[in-house]
C-alpha cells in the first residue's frame, strides 16, 4: 500500500535538520540496553517480542476481538519471532500499527518489529532497517464479481475508483508518470480507509478498489461478492520493519523467511489465507532479499 | 410541555377538540408510513437479515470490541474533561483579573480557540506534536488537547459568567468586612458560582463527550472507530447494526449526563444557598472582545 | 510562510466548500428546525412526541456518527443516492446530515425563544378577543423573536465550524480534508494552520457581533 501520511517522517526529518538528534539519540539509548541492543538479541534473553500490525485489514491483520489479530501479516510475524527468539513458547504482545505510525513507533520502541503490509520504498529505508520482504504484492483492481464492464485496468476510465484518505494508490490510475502510471479520467469516491472503500463496492457508490492486492484479497475471500482482475501494475515488496540501524536481526530475520519458503510453512499460510481469492498468483519461494545495510 | 402548548394555544373547545383528534389521527399515519418506509428500503437491502444482528447478541463481539471502544471513548472523554475543567478555570478567573496584562492575553486565547474548528485543531496538533518531540504516538494526545483546548474555553467563558451572575452585593459586602480579592474570589464568589455554573458544566461535558467521536477521523480507537472500521470487516454487512448499536450506547450515555445536569439546575433553583441564578448553558457567540463585560448570551437569555 | 502562498489556492477552494455547505446547510436547517419545532410546541400530542424523540436522539449522537452514517449507511448500504457523480452525491449526503443536526438545536433555540414569552402576554391576547394566528403573529412571534436571534447565531456559528466534519462522510474536498492532505505533503505548517483559522474567524465573528448587537438592540425590556 502506497501511503502518503509522511508527516510523521517528514517530522522527524525535519527534527534532524533542527537540531534535536541529540534528543532522539537519548530516547533510544533509554530504551536498548548497553552493548548489544539487537532485537535477536533481546528475544534470545527476554523471550518476549512487541510486534505491530494493522487491525483493520482481514487476510493480513484483523482485530477479531480476541487477544491477538489474525491474518496472513500475523502468522508470518509469529513464526518469525518464533524463530528470532529460538524458542516456540516466545511471549509476544500485539500492538496496532496503522499507516502513518510505523516509523515512529519503531523508532521510540513502541514496538519491536512491524508487520503491517509495509512496502519496502527508498524513502521508508531512510528511517527504517528493513528484513524480507517476505511477499510481493501488486497494486490490482477489485470490482463486483456480477460486474463485467470492467476486465483489466485500463477500463477504469470514466468509471468511479475508491480515493482512500491516506493512500495514494489511486494515483496510478488517475495521473501519469512519474507521480502514476495509468493516466486514466476515473472519478474519485471518498473513503477513511480501504475497508470502507470494500463497504463502499457493495452498495452502488462505487465501480473498483484498487490497491494492493493482497489487501484486495483479504476482503475478497471474505464474501463471494467481489473479484480480483489479475491485472497487476506494480511490485509492492512487503517488508519487516526494524529499528534503523538493527542489521543483525534483518540478517536474522531474513534468514527466517528463507526458512519459511523452505520448509512449507509459507505454502500453508498462502493458500490459508489466499487461497480462495481468485487472479492472484501466489509466489512459491522467497522472494530475494533486499539485503540489510 | 403543556405549559407551552397552552402559551400559543387556548383550551380546546368542541371544534377544536375535534381538529385535534382528525390532526393526530393524520400524524399517527404519516408518521407509520414514513416508518413503514424505512422498514421496507431497509428490508429490500436485506438490512433485518438475522445474521447481521447475530454479533450483537455475542458476548465476544461485546467483550472484543464495544467495550474496549466505549473505554477508549470515555478515556479520552475523562482526561479531557479534567484537562478541559483545569484550563476553564484558570483562563476564566484570569479573564476577570483586574490587571490587563493577564485580562487581555486570556481573553485572546479563549476567543481564538472557541472560534476555530475543533479538527482543525485537532488535525493540527496532530501534525505538530512530532515535530515538536520527535516520533512517538500522539493520537490520544492531539484528540485530549484538542478538545482540552476548545472545552477548556467555552468552560473559561462559563466560570466567568458564573462569577460575574453572583450579585454585586456579595463582593461589595466581602470587601467591606475587609476581605481581600482573593479571599472574595475563593470563599464568597465561588462557592456561590459553581453552583449556578453547575448544569452548564455539565452540558458542555456532553458536548465534549459527543465530540470524542472526532477521534475516528484521526483513527483514535474509540466506540465509533470500533463500529465503523474494526466491526464490519470482521461481520461483513454488519455496518448498519454497528451503527446503530453504538449509536444507541451514545445516546444513552449522553441522555443520563443531560438528565444528571437537569437534576442538578433544578436542585440549584431550589437551594437558597447560593444567590447567583442558574447561568444559561454556554454557547459559540464570541463575545465583544477580551474581558469587555458578560458574554452577551448571558444579558440575552436570562 | 511560502507553503501558505503555495498552497493558498488549493485550500482556498476547499474554503468554499465549508462556505457553500454553510449556505445551504443554514437554509435547510432552518427550515427543518422550525417544522420542528412546530410539531414540538403543537396541540397533537403524537407530533410533540414524534419532534421530541427526534430532537433527543440526533441532539445525542456524535455527528461524526451521523455523517459517517449517511454516508456509509444510508448512501452505499440502503441506496439513498443524490447522483452519480461522487463529489455530488458526497456534497448532499453532507448537507443532510449536518441539516438534520443542526435542525435540533435549531428547534431547541426557537423553543427556547417561545418560552421566554411570558404566559400573560398570551392570556391578555386572547382577552382582548385576538384569534390564534393574530396573537401568534402580533404577540408572540415579535417577542419570541428577538429572544431567538442571539442563541440562533451561536447555532449557526456552530453549524460553520461542523462543515469541517465532512471528512467523515467521505466527502474529501473541505478545508480541513485539504490541510490534513498539504500536511502530509508538506509536514505540519503554522502559517497554513492560523491562515485558515483566521479565514473561519472572518466569517464567524461578524455573524457573532452581528447577531449580539441585535439581540441587545431589540432585547425586549422586562
Amino acid at each position: 500500500m502506497r501511503v502518503r501520511r509522511f508527516s510523521v517522517v517528514l517530522a522527524a526529518a525535519g527534527a534532524l535538520t533542527l537540531g534535536l538528534t541529540a534528543c532522539g539519540g537519548g530516547d533510544g539509548g533509554t530504551t536498548a540496553k548497553p552493548g548489544d541492543s539487537s532485537l535477536v538479541s533481546k528475544a534470545k534473553n527476554t523471550k518476549r517480542v512487541v510486534i505491530g500490525t494493522k487491525w483493520d485489514q482481514p487476510g493480513l491483520g484483523l482485530n477479531t476481538g480476541g487477544s491477538a489479530p489474525e491474518g496472513f501479516d500475523v502468522d508470518v510475524a509469529t513464526y518469525i519471532a518464533k524463530e528470532l527468539a529460538g524458542d516456540p513458547n516466545v511471549q509476544i504482545e500485539w500492538k496496532e500499527t496503522k499507516s502513518d505510525n510505523r516509523e515512529p513507533f519503531l523508532e521510540n520502541g513502541t514496538v519491536d518489529i512491524v508487520f503491517a503490509s509495509y512496502s519496502i520504498t527508498e524513502e521508508r529505508k531512510a528511517k527504517v532497517t528493513f528484513g524480507g520482504p517476505y511477499i510481493v504484492a501488486h497494486q490490482d483492481t477489485m470490482v463486483r464479481a456480477d460486474d463485467t464492464g470492467i476486465a483489466k485496468a485500463k477500463d477504469l476510465a470514466g468509471k468511479r475508483i475508491c480515493q482512500a484518505s491516506g493512500s495514494n494508490s489511486y494515483k496510478r490510475i488517475t495521473d501519469p508518470p512519474p507521480d502514476g502510471e495509468l493516466d486514466l479520467d476515473a472519478k474519485l469516491v471518498g473513503a477513511n480507509s480501504y475497508s470502507e472503500c470494500v463497504q463502499k463496492l457493495t452498495g452502488n457508490n462505487l465501480d473498483a478498489v484498487t490497491t494492493d492486492d493482497l489487501i484486495l484479497a483479504g476482503f475478497a475471500g471474505q464474501s463471494g461478492k467481489f473479484k480480483i482482475l489479475g491485472d497487476p501494475f506494480t511490485d509492492e515488496k512487503y517488508g519487516v520493519g526494524l529499528k534503523k540501524g538493527d542489521t543483525k536481526t534483518c540478517e536474522a530475520v531474513n534468514a527466517a523467511i528463507t526458512k519459511m519458503y523452505t520448509d512449507g510453512t509459507a505454502k500453508t499460510l498462502l493458500d490459508k489465507w489466499f487461497g480462495k481469492a481468485e487472479g492472484l498468483t501466489l509466489p512459491t519461494e522467497a522472494p530475494p532479499a533486499e539485503g540489510c545495510a | 410541555m403543556s405549559s407551552q402548548a397552552t402559551l400559543l394555544f387556548d383550551a380546546p373547545g368542541p371544534r377544536a377538540r375535534l381538529r385535534n383528534h382528525a390532526l393526530t389521527v393524520l400524524a399517527l399515519v404519516a408518521l407509520l408510513a414514513i416508518a413503514w418506509f424505512i422498514y421496507v428500503r431497509f428490508d429490500e437491502k436485506d438490512q433485518w437479515a438475522p445474521e447481521i444482528w447475530q454479533p450483537f447478541i455475542e458476548a465476544r463481539t461485546w467483550t472484543g470490541f464495544i467495550l474496549p471502544g466505549l473505554i477508549g471513548t470515555l478515556k479520552a472523554a475523562a482526561l479531557a474533561a479534567v484537562f478541559a475543567l483545569l484550563f476553564g478555570a484558570v483562563f476564566g478567573l484570569a479573564r476577570l483579573s483586574d490587571h490587563r496584562w493577564v485580562r487581555v492575553p486570556a481573553g485572546v486565547v479563549v476567543e481564538f480557540f472557541r472560534a476555530i474548528p475543533l479538527l482543525l485543531l485537532i488535525f493540527f496538533i496532530f501534525y505538530l506534536l512530532p515535530s515538536l518531540l520527535g516520533g512517538g504516538d500522539y493520537i490520544l494526545f492531539a484528540l485530549v488537547a484538542g478538545l482540552t483546548l476548545y472545552n477548556g474555553s467555552v468552560l473559561a467563558e462559563v466560570v466567568r459568567a458564573g462569577v460575574l451572575s453572583v450579585p454585586r452585593g456579595q463582593s461589595e459586602a466581602a470587601y467591606a468586612i475587609g476581605l481581600r480579592k482573593t479571599g472574595v474570589m475563593v470563599r464568597i464568589l465561588l462557592p456561590q458560582a459553581v453552583t449556578a455554573m453547575l448544569p452548564a458544566i455539565i452540558a458542555q461535558l456532553v458536548v465534549l463527550l459527543k465530540d470524542t467521536a472526532l477521534g475516528f477521523i484521526v483513527s483514535y480507537v474509540d466506540l465509533l472507530s470500533m463500529g465503523f472500521r474494526i466491526i464490519p470487516p470482521n461481520f461483513p454487512g454488519a455496518l448498519i447494526p454497528a451503527a446503530i448499536v453504538i449509536g444507541i450506547i451514545y445516546i444513552g450515555l449522553n441522555m443520563l449526563l443531560s438528565a444528571f445536569a437537569q437534576w442538578l439546575e433544578k436542585r440549584s433553583r431550589r437551594s437558597r444557598k447560593s444567590s447567583a441564578r442558574p447561568i444559561a448553558p454556554p454557547s459559540a457567540i464570541p463575545s465583544l472582545g477580551p474581558g469587555a463585560g458578560p458574554p452577551s448570551d448571558v444579558v440575552t437569555l436570562k | 510562510m511560502d507553503e501558505l502562498i503555495e498552497y493558498g489556492p488549493y485550500l482556498w477552494e476547499g474554503f468554499q466548500v465549508n462556505l457553500g455547505l454553510s449556505a445551504v446547510c443554514a437554509v435547510l436547517s432552518l427550515v427543518l428546525g422550525t417544522i420542528l419545532v412546530s410539531m414540538r410546541v403543537s396541540p397533537t400530542p403524537v407530533l410533540r412526541a414524534a419532534g421530541t424523540a427526534y430532537v433527543n436522539i440526533v441532539r445525542n449522537t456524535p455527528l461524526t456518527l451521523i455523517l459517517a452514517f449517511s454516508a456509509l449507511g444510508l448512501s452505499d448500504q440502503i441506496g439513498l443516492v443524490f447522483s452519480e457523480e461522487p463529489s455530488t452525491n458526497g456534497f448532499w449526503l453532507v448537507v443532510m446530515g449536518l441539516s438534520a443536526y443542526t435542525a435540533c438545536f435549531v428547534c431547541e433555540a426557537l423553543r427556547s425563544g417561545i418560552n421566554t414569552v411570558p404566559f400573560g402576554q398570551a392570556e391578555a391576547a386572547r382577552a382582548i378577543g385576538l384569534t390564534f394566528s393574530q396573537s401568534l403573529r402580533m404577540i408572540i412571534l415579535p417577542q419570541a423573536f428577538r429572544a431567538v436571534i442571539s442563541p440562533l447565531g451561536s447555532v449557526m456559528i456552530a453549524m460553520i465550524k461542523n462543515t469541517t466534519v465532512a471528512i467523515a462522510a467521505g466527502y474529501l474536498a473541505d478545508v480541513a480534508f485539504k490541510m490534513k492532505d498539504t500536511f502530509d505533503t508538506t509536514g505540519v505548517s503554522i502559517p497554513i494552520f492560523i491562515g485558515i483559522a483566521l479565514a473561519f474567524m472572518a466569517v464567524i465573528l461578524p455573524i457573532g457581533l452581528f447577531t449580539g448587537w441585535l439581540a441587545k438592540r431589540l432585547a425586549v425590556a422586562r
